[in-house]
């Protein structure tokens, strides 16, 4: 077999997840991201995993959470109202704390809109999609090799802190086709969830581990009996109603994140050292960016790049560092500005945050990004 | 009072519980508890899943592997908890708004999929928990807070439903037959296939209130003298049917289940054909 594939993003992202484990698989057709779940229906039961193709984007949801409950690594895909419909339980698994991994690969919207065009208008429902207060790990490919990497990365991150983890490709990343380098399994770091070692009648399944703010997990059918619920619960799992007991379960589900986020936050940063121009920008964007940056520097411009690997939590102090002394910060996104107001609360007065919108469905070039810098130069 | 085997199938630690004082609920929860005692489960392998509602919170009671989801959807978690673990015993217990209206979809299907689940409908009528709202099984003519002229939209007769969406075991009781409705239930987890139980009970509280069925007692009346058994009501006419409940097993039928058939799937694609 060889070690090297021609993949398109969407398979590689499929493979990226069997690497990492993944044995079930749930989800509905939708455009731009059904070659995930084809090549999951193929490949999942071989290693005797398990793929269904629900009725509906919510049933697809649901069915994760419910083998994730029973001990499996669990994925789902779809892509822009698809992302819309599984908001509801997306919530449950944050509250519940359920390792999963949601693949959004990204279409212009709102609503039907633009299934088969690239957009990027996705990336603040990732962060607030479902209602009330949680934690977002969410990760941004910009490459082919990047979709089968971060699968692993995701499905790691979902297994050490117990909650979803959202992968928001969008459609020009999810079919455009390159060489991806595939690892060895016996060379991959997995991250398994933590298991209890408590007897099953001294279980008490949301005490949190005090240096992680991690439950242990047990599993459906391992000899625990526990209650998995949507309402806010005690460490018994049981709901609550109670003041203290609400608020250390909702501080919680912050704190497990928010205090490893230097062992999340990811980004690439290229050029910036004495930048008075910074590009940043994510995802698809990202190579039209680098490229024009690249450009730029021909010419003589101290153009920089800076590019999100997670979206959330958004790499701010370090973009905030890197891009200090620069005179004005680019963020060009396919969509109205989303990105953007992250990047304005990071940089404050410092410099000039200027954003670039392209709303028609096409990548931006990196002559396009290129004339913006040589404007601002 | 319950057998102690019984009472070790419950969360006790976590009651009192949400229901009101002669709700039919817990009847229906002891006849799923003596059935699961009956068939020997073990309490660790038994998984009771569950949506949103009143009927729902019985998944906290029972001190098995329970899943209170979200609304609708508890068939779609049951779904992907069996497919992943077929050993498991999976009961999932659902209101009828639960089951037929936001959830109608997951139910259909589960039925056309024939998964190895046991659905329990606990048919008030009503939406209990948020103060008494028309259903899809409110009668045409009945009152609710959301049909305050009365309710002019047909209800469901979720065991034909269930029937013609393909599931192998269909049955209906009521909660003035507690005996009937445990070995209907012990039936249907036995019964390798998805099958339904719709128990028929009450909410005083809320249908009762407006429709003339006050006190529990007045709803155990009432279904006494509705009930038909299903031998007798094939050889009714269906005007002599009219707002009767006709209980019985309607469909008990061996077809494939779904994950023995995803093991041949497994199966072909291990030998790469």
């Amino acid at each position: 077999m060889s070690d090297v594939a021609f993949w398109q993003g969407n398979t590689a992202l499929a493979h990226g997840a069997l690497l990492a484990g993944c044995n079930f698989f749930g989800g509905y057709p939708i455009t731009p991201s059904t070659e995930i779940a084809e090549v999951m229906a193929e490949e999942l039961p071989k290693i005797g995993g398990k793929f269904i193709q629900m009725e509906d984007e919510i049933g697809g949801i649901a069915a994760i959470i419910g083998a994730s409950i029973a001990g499996a690594k669990t994925l789902t895909a779809t892509s822009g109202p698809g992302f819309s419909l599984k908001q509801e339980n997306l919530g449950l698994a944050y509250i519940a704390e359920i390792p999963i991994v949601v693949v959004d690969v990204m279409r212009g919207g709102p609503s039907t809109g633009l299934p088969t065009k690239t957009a990027q208008q996705d990336v603040m429902q990732a962060r607030w999609g479902t209602h009330g207060d949680h934690a977002t790990i969410c990760y941004s490919p910009s490459s082919v090799q990047e979709c089968y990497d971060l699968a692993v990365k995701a499905f790691n991150m979902a297994e050490r802190f117990r909650q979803p983890v959202l992968i928001l490709s969008d459609e020009v990343v999810g079919h455009m086709r390159e060489k991806v380098a595939k690892r060895s399994p016996d060379k991959v770091n997995i991250v398994n969830r933590a298991r209890p070692s408590a007897p099953p009648e001294r279980f008490t399944p949301y005490e949190a581990n005090p240096v992680t703010g991690v439950p242990a997990m047990a599993s459906f059918g391992d000899g625990y009996t526990w209650h998995v619920t949507g309402l806010t619960t005690n460490d018994w799992g049981f709901p609550t109603n109670n003041p203290p007991e609400i608020e250390k379960k909702m501080l919680r589900l912050m704190s497990k994140v928010e205090r490893a986020r230097n062992e999340i936050v990811e980004y690439e940063a290229e050029y910036m050292d004495g930048a008075g121009i910074v590009v940043t920008a994510y995802g698809s964007v990202g190579r039209s960016a680098l490229r024009a940056v690249r450009d730029a520097r021909k010419k003589g411009i101290a153009a920089g790049f800076f590019r999100p690997i997670t979206l959330w939590p958004f790499p701010g102090e370090e973009l905030a560092r890197l891009a200090l002394g620069a005179k004005t910060v680019l963020v060009p996104e396919l969509n109205c500005g989303q990105m953007v107001l992250e990047v304005e609360r990071v940089m404050g007065r410092r410099s000039e945050v200027r954003g670039m919108n392209l709303l028609n469905g096409e990548l931006f070039k990196p002559s396009e990004i290129g004339r913006v810098i040589e404007e601002v130069a | 009072m319950p057998g102690t085997e019984v009472l070790s199938w419950l969360r006790t630690r976590f009651m009192p519980h949400i229901w009101c004082p002669g709700c039919g609920h817990g009847v229906i929860m002891h006849a799923l508890v003596r059935a699961l005692v009956n068939l020997g489960k073990d309490r660790a392998q038994t998984v009771v899943a569950s949506g949103i509602g009143c009927s729902s919170r019985m998944a906290g009671y029972i001190n098995a592997c329970t899943v209170h989801s979200t609304h609708g959807r508890s068939l779609a978690f049951a779904t992907g908890i069996k497919l992943h673990k077929p050993e498991l015993t999976v009961v999932d217990v659902m209101g009828d708004g639960d089951c037929s209206a936001i959830g109608g979809n997951h139910f259909i299907h589960a039925c056309r999929r024939n998964i190895d689940i046991t659905a329990i409908i606990m048919n008030n009528n009503i939406y209990g928990m948020t103060g008494g709202q028309a259903s899809p099984t409110t009668p045409v003519g009945a009152w609710a807070s959301t049909t305050p002229y009365g309710a002019v939209d047909p209800s469901f007769d979720l065991c034909k439903l269930a029937e013609g969406a393909g599931a192998s075991y269909v049955a209906r009781t009521t909660i003035a037959n507690p005996k009937q409705a445990e070995n209907c239930i012990m039936n249907a987890i036995r019964k390798k296939g998805f099958s339904v139980v719709e128990v028929v009970t009450h909410c005083h509280t809320q249908f009762g209130r407006k429709n003339n069925r006050r006190q529990p007692i007045d709803n155990y009346n009432f279904f006494k003298e509705a009930t038909v058994p299903l031998a007798k009501a094939n050889e009714m006419k269906p005007e002599e049917l009219v707002g009767k409940l006709v209980c019985g097993e309607f469909v008990n039928k061996d077809v494939p289940e779904y994950t023995e058939q995803y093991g041949k799937v497994i199966e072909a694609a291990r030998r790469g054909c």
